[in-house]
């Protein structure tokens, strides 16, 4: 080859470089929607504020957008993510620090396409990826609900991301691999109320955001839908037909759970699972059938043996020997004998028994373990973290309680704890490396997110769904 | 045969490993303080402490406790020479039944062996778990904080300096 034969090929090279980079920016830049005055309060239907607040419920905003101790939808909350801390933004109406001065138009955008006001792509820890898929006219009833809400002034936190992550650009790249944009499309084949459950699961809801698998670069797997995921620190069980429940889900016992927080054979929402369901009180128990229709049949019809197995479980957990009272709430218990010396079993007998075996009802009694989905669960990550630090009681409002016992059981009685409950109330194999799991959640390494042990304190409760539950 | 240190004393215990520390301190140690209230762990009315922890006893099996340091309402002081935690309690007069007290004594011992100075919204937080059905609560929030003043003024050795710190 020689010298001008070389030149050509790289100039050549250089302009399609220039070319292709050019053609990612064109495709990148989003433009500015100018500020505009926030909307008249008074000139805002109620009617529609109304609907924009039950959307807003099934769709989490608050968890995210509410700091520990700070005001709803201020912001502030960091997010850990496998790539660094995003801090979630200020969704009041403050003209400054929120999004007073977002256009109808712009909120749209945000929520279509993942793009600020100024035309910044957002990162995809704001699950855009699902809220592609929210109508115009449910969109027009959340921004009509967010610019009601009193607006406070506090400046997001910058996030602390790596070079280049920390270019926005760079999310124009995410896009172009892992978004496609659109409203939901219904499916005519299927019923309204499996269509209605579809749009409120993968649109707002984002369950998929838990409960799907995501690849390195942090995009759900959309080919593993509902294969199981994480969230801060807890294992997100697999929806489809790998559900690890013991007692296979039906549409009745998911829309229970979903509206309540609790299911009587599967027991309570915890970790991150337990601000959704405290939202869903407040979301018309007509949404939690349809998300429970769509999702069930996403797990599929139990196969027979599946089913027999369940079955038995369930007569075996809750039967109760002839003349063996149930006992009412309140009433006292002492502990059974341990069935055997293994110290997992002393373990059980004196710290668990006494709710666990006590036959007195979920919310008020421990749900017996054959019947919890954690002690089946592919790791036993959320049983280290219930056992630890219990269910504490949410701040103001009645809920299922537990006891943490991080004070009292070291690494290695939490490990033996668990291996009997794995071993006695399941028939899954052994969890390895029990112990150093229990040891890094106890050290922090697992970012167990604490907080939302306790059922969200910022959600909007509907007392009248508490008063008929419990 | 189980071997509990409790209050800096040591005890051969006869019941078996997985009896709940609460029966074993009542009914063996005739340690009267705690209280059997849920046999959940959901009242507090048995809580005392296990190496500087608030645990609930009523459902803590004593062979997690080989080893480790056991303190009851006992060990924070006598009816003669009560401790800060009692004395403030006294001084308060924050018990009506009483049956909840050496549970809440207990616990709050755990903070402010920790940290004196707490401040009223780490009290009422550390102090969600342990349950009052008479209703003194505000009486045993004003114990505590006082115990912590107490306690505050016992470390740093003169009342002047503890004044200091306060203003």
């Amino acid at each position: 080859m020689n010298g001008s034969k070389l030149l050509r090929v790289l100039g050549a090279l250089v302009v399609l470089v220039l070319l292709g980079i050019g053609g990612f920016i064109a495709y990148a830049w989003e433009r500015e929607i100018p500020a505009a005055e926030p909307p008249a309060v008074s000139s805002i239907d109620p009617e529609l504020v109304q609907r924009g607040a039950t959307l807003a419920a099934v769709g989490n905003c608050n968890v995210c957008h509410t700091k520990e101790g700070g005001e709803v939808f201020a912001g502030g909350l960091a997010l850990p993510t496998p790539f660094g801390t995003i801090y979630s933004t200020n969704i009041t109406p403050d003209p400054e620090t929120g999004i007073g001065r977002w256009s109808e138009e712009a909120f749209q955008r945000s929520m279509r396409s993942g793009v600020d006001r100024e035309g910044r792509h957002l990162y995809p820890a704001f699950p855009f990826d699902h809220f592609t898929k929210v109508t115009d006219e449910d969109n027009r009833a959340l921004y009509a609900y967010l610019m009601t809400r009193k607006p406070v002034k506090a400046e997001a936190q910058a996030n602390d991301l790596p070079f280049p992550l920390n270019i926005r650009l760079a999310v124009a790249g995410w896009k172009l691999l892992f978004f496609r944009e659109g409203v939901y499309q219904p499916d005519t084949a299927q019923s309204d109320e499996w269509n209605r459950g579809h749009y409120l699961a993968d649109g707002l809801g984002h369950c998929g955001a838990c409960h799907t698998p995501r690849n390195s670069l942090g995009a759900e797997k959309k080919d593993q839908l509902f294969a199981g995921g994480e969230a801060e620190g807890w294992t997100a069980y697999a929806l489809n037909q790998n559900s690890p429940a013991p007692l296979p889900w039906d549409v009745d016992a998911l829309t229970h759970y979903l509206a309540n927080g609790w299911e009587e054979h599967h027991g309570v929402a915890r970790g991150p699972m337990a601000p959704v369901t405290a939202n869903m009180m407040s979301v018309p128990e007509s949404d939690a059938r349809a998300i429970a229709t769509y999702v069930t049949s996403v797990m599929g019809e139990p196969t027979p043996e599946r089913q027999a197995r369940a079955d038995k479980v369930r007569d075996q957990a809750t039967r109760h020997p002839p003349g063996i009272q149930v006992q009412a709430a309140g009433g006292q218990t002492v502990p059974v004998a341990a069935t055997s010396q293994d110290r997992g079993a002393l373990i059980y007998a004196a710290a668990c028994s006494s709710c666990h075996d006590a036959g007195r009802p979920v919310p008020y009694g421990g749900l017996p373990l054959a019947l919890s989905t954690a002690t089946y669960g592919p790791t036993p990550l959320n049983p280290i973290n219930v056992i630890l630090y219990g269910l504490p009681a949410p701040e103001g409002e009645r809920g299922p309680i537990m006891p943490g016992f991080a004070g009292v059981l070291d690494d290695a009685q939490t490990a033996d704890l668990l291996a009997y409950i794995r071993a006695t109330f399941s028939d899954k194999p052994a969890w390895d490396d029990v112990q150093d799991l229990v040891r890094q959640v106890r050290s922090g390494k697992e970012h167990t997110d604490l907080q939302s042990l306790s059922s969200g304190g910022s959600a909007p409760a509907n007392p009248t769904r508490r008063e008929t539950s419990w | 045969m189980v071997a509990l240190t409790v209050n800096g004393q040591s005890h051969q215990i006869e019941a078996d490993p997985d009896t709940p520390l609460l029966y074993v301190l009542r009914d063996e140690l005739h340690l009267h303080g705690a209280k059997y209230g849920c046999g959940l762990g959901q009242c507090g009315s048995c809580t005392v402490m296990v190496d500087g922890q608030a645990v609930f006893s009523c459902v803590t099996p004593v062979l997690l406790l080989e080893g480790r340091e056991i303190t009851t309402v006992e060990g924070l002081g006598t009816i003669e020479s009560p401790g800060p935690m009692q004395q403030a309690f006294i001084e308060e007069q924050a018990a009506q039944c009483g049956y909840c007290i050496p549970g809440m004594m207990m616990r709050a011992q755990a903070l402010l062996q920790r940290n004196p100075g707490a401040s009223d919204e780490e009290i009422v937080a550390h102090m969600e778990p342990n349950l009052c059905r008479c209703g003194t609560h505000m009486r045993i929030l004003a114990a505590i904080k006082r115990a912590g003043g107490l306690m505050q003024m016992a470390a740093g050795g003169s009342t002047t300096d503890t004044a200091k710190r306060a203003g």
